[in-house]
């Protein structure tokens, strides 16, 4: 079984960003990038995948500036055995995202595509639905439980009310939530390896694909701020000031 | 324009975020129809024609859709949305499951869990953890949008639409339904709450949050939870507040031993009222508190079961 994942670059998720003063977008100067940390635990999983015999070979593939080479060499340094790059400076929005994996995903003939359920910087939380849809194969989405079994795999997914298990053909598209595992870190014997795993380098034209896309972002602007309240010396001071100033109980 | 809504039911009954994505619609403009997708869901159906503002319900009631699961709903929503402007459902793990399935069927891009309507092209969302609010047009033929239930209040249930059946099915047999673990609770669900209580690593362990139960029961509250917490397995994970939980905004929000990272502030700082008990004084989640308790969770929570 041939196991893809994407990986994406994104700031770190300690990072307090700021929104630039001409309303154009956020301020990533000098920020600490990192690999989205969903992708992390997707990259975890097809490794625990391969050790357990159940995969034989896990690609990771991140579509982004030549910079997102370093979140491919952190994937290849956890246990990946060669990276994609697909390099494009502009921004892609998540269809784009899907049309390049799927080429991909053809391309080399996968059977498993793990990503990660949402990106910590954009939020969207679309690329493996889409990438499912387009494929035409099932999903498993916000995954905290995967289990390859007979050609198939079965997904336990975190839901609203609780949690729902499916029973999935393979090919398929699964996304991660946090539980799904534990993400390693890479000892420095492995990173040292990963500096001669193979990286391709190719554009989305070289795939055949269109990345274009209907949405425009107009504006970015900082959320409103609340103000710090007050401090309450005790539990009777808390109560009164919610029951006579809030009137919230 | 013509907007449809993807009801969120569980076919006895229909959620609640179903009412809040019509008000969204209603703010985009035009005629509001439901589709309601699943099997033996008559009930729901019925409720969803009393939503205010709404023209028609369609029903498709099928064994396909049984257990709504996106395979199949996604090609009947992507089929019936073919005639409308805008395709609408709530942000909800049913909604963020199903709703890029359909754009991307569509040849579309989706727009996720928009909190206002600027025009009928034009929204507004969160993005890095809320901490930026981005205004996006679309100049696709069909706009295809989550909505994050909290900014937009409940459509009133006075209406009375008409109801119609769809017979379009969908065979496929490449995902199955294997089960579900609910969560059994007698309390308000989480993001419909008025009052939430929620606990933090600070609770040390799964058994201290009977001392938050017993001020949620006085105050009618819903239970919430850090990741951290929830990482710890002291409670499930449809507790987790936060970027990548649950977002909250009830009147008010009681955070108990919860530091305040950034990614929990995201799912509760639209709350009205935050109260904050923590016993470390400079615990960030100060900072968007409106009354702060410097204290030990462990004497705080009982004394404050007794004086409510
Ligand atoms: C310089 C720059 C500026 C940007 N500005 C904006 C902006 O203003 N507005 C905006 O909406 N977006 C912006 N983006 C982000 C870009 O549009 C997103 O990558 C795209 O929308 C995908 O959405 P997502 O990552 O939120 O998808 P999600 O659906 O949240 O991602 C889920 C998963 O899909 C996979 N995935 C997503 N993207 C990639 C990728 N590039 N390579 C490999 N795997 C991937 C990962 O496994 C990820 O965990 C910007 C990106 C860059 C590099
Ligand atoms: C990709 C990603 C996604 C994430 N998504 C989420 C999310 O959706 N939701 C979320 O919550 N987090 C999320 N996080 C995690 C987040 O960054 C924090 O780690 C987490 O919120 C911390 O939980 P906490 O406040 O309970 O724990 P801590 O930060 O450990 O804080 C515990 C607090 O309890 C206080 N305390 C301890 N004992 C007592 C006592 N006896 N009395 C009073 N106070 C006491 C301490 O002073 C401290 O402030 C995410 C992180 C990442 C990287």
């Amino acid at each position: 079984m041939k196991v893809l994942v994407g990986i994406k670059r994104v700031v770190d998720a300690y990072v307090r960003v700021r929104v630039k003063s001409d309303g154009t977008g956020v301020d990533l100067t000098n920020a600490k990038m990192a690999i989205n940390p969903f992708c992390e635990i997707a990259v975890e999983e097809a490794i625990r995948l391969k050790e357990a015999g159940a995969a034989d070979e896990v690609i990771a593939v991140s579509i982004g500036p030549a910079a997102a080479q370093e979140q491919i060499r952190t994937a290849l340094a956890l246990g990946s055995d060669r990276g994609i790059l697909v390099q494009t400076e502009e921004a892609l929005e998540p269809l784009a995202v899907a049309k390049v994996l799927k080429a991909i995903v053809e391309k080399e003939g996968i059977d498993l595509v793990i990503l990660g359920k949402q990106s910590i910087d954009t939020d969207n939380n679309q690329v493996g639905q889409m990438l499912a849809a387009l494929l035409n194969v099932p999903q498993g989405t916000f995954a905290c439980k995967a289990e390859v079994k007979d050609g198939k795999i079965e997904v336990t997914r975190e839901i609203d009310g609780g949690e729902q298990t499916v029973m999935l053909d393979l090919p398929a598209v699964v996304t991660t939530d946090l539980r799904l595992n534990e993400p390693r870190y890479a000892s420095l014997p492995n990173i040292m390896k990963a500096k001669k795993k193979p990286i391709d380098t190719l554009s989305a034209a070289d795939l055949g694909v269109e990345v274009g896309s209907n949405i425009k972002t107009l504006s970015v602007a900082p959320p409103a701020e609340r103000s710090a309240g007050v401090k309450v010396e005790s539990v009777a001071a808390l109560v009164d000031k919610l029951k006579n100033e809030a009137k919230v109980i | 324009m013509s907007i449809l809504v993807i009801a969120e039911h569980d076919n006895g009954s229909l959620k609640t975020a179903t009412l809040n994505t019509v008000t969204a619609a209603a703010a985009i403009g035009g005629d509001v129809d439901i589709l309601v997708a699943g099997y033996g869901c008559d009930a729901a159906a019925q409720e969803a024609a009393k939503a205010a503002g709404v023209g028609k319900v369609i029903v498709a009631d099928n064994a396909c859709y049984e257990h709504q699961l996106p395979e199949a709903v996604a090609p009947l929503v992507a089929e019936v949305g073919k005639g409308y402007t805008h395709i609408l459902a709530a942000a909800t793990t049913t909604g963020k499951n199903l709703m890029p399935r359909v754009a991307a069927l569509l040849d579309v891009d989706q727009i996720s869990d928009i909190i206002e309507v600027k025009g009928e092209d034009t929204f507004v969302r969160p993005i890095y953890a809320g901490n930026a609010m981005a205004t996006v047009q679309t100049s696709d033929p069909i706009k295809v949008v989550t909505v994050r239930t909290t900014a937009f209040a409940e459509a009133a249930k006075d209406g009375s639409a008409t109801v119609e059946s769809n017979a379009h099915t969908v065979e496929q047999s490449k995902a199955q339904f294997v089960g579900e673990q609910l969560s059994k609770s007698e309390r308000p669900e989480l993001t419909a709450a008025s009052v939430v209580i929620s606990g933090g690593r600070g609770m040390q362990n799964g058994e201290n949050f009977a001392l938050l139960e017993k001020v949620a029961d006085k105050l009618g509250a819903a239970i919430g939870a850090s990741r951290a917490a929830v990482d710890a397995g002291f409670v499930p994970n449809d507790y987790q507040v936060g970027q990548t939980g649950k977002i909250v905004a009830p009147d008010l929000y009681i955070a108990v031993g919860i530091s305040g990272a950034i990614q929990h502030l995201a799912g509760m700082k639209d709350s009205k009222v935050i109260v904050a008990i923590n016993k470390d004084e400079e615990a960030p989640i100060f900072q968007v508190a409106d009354y702060g308790l410097v204290a030990d969770l462990f004497k705080a929570l009982p004394e404050l079961e007794e004086a409510l």
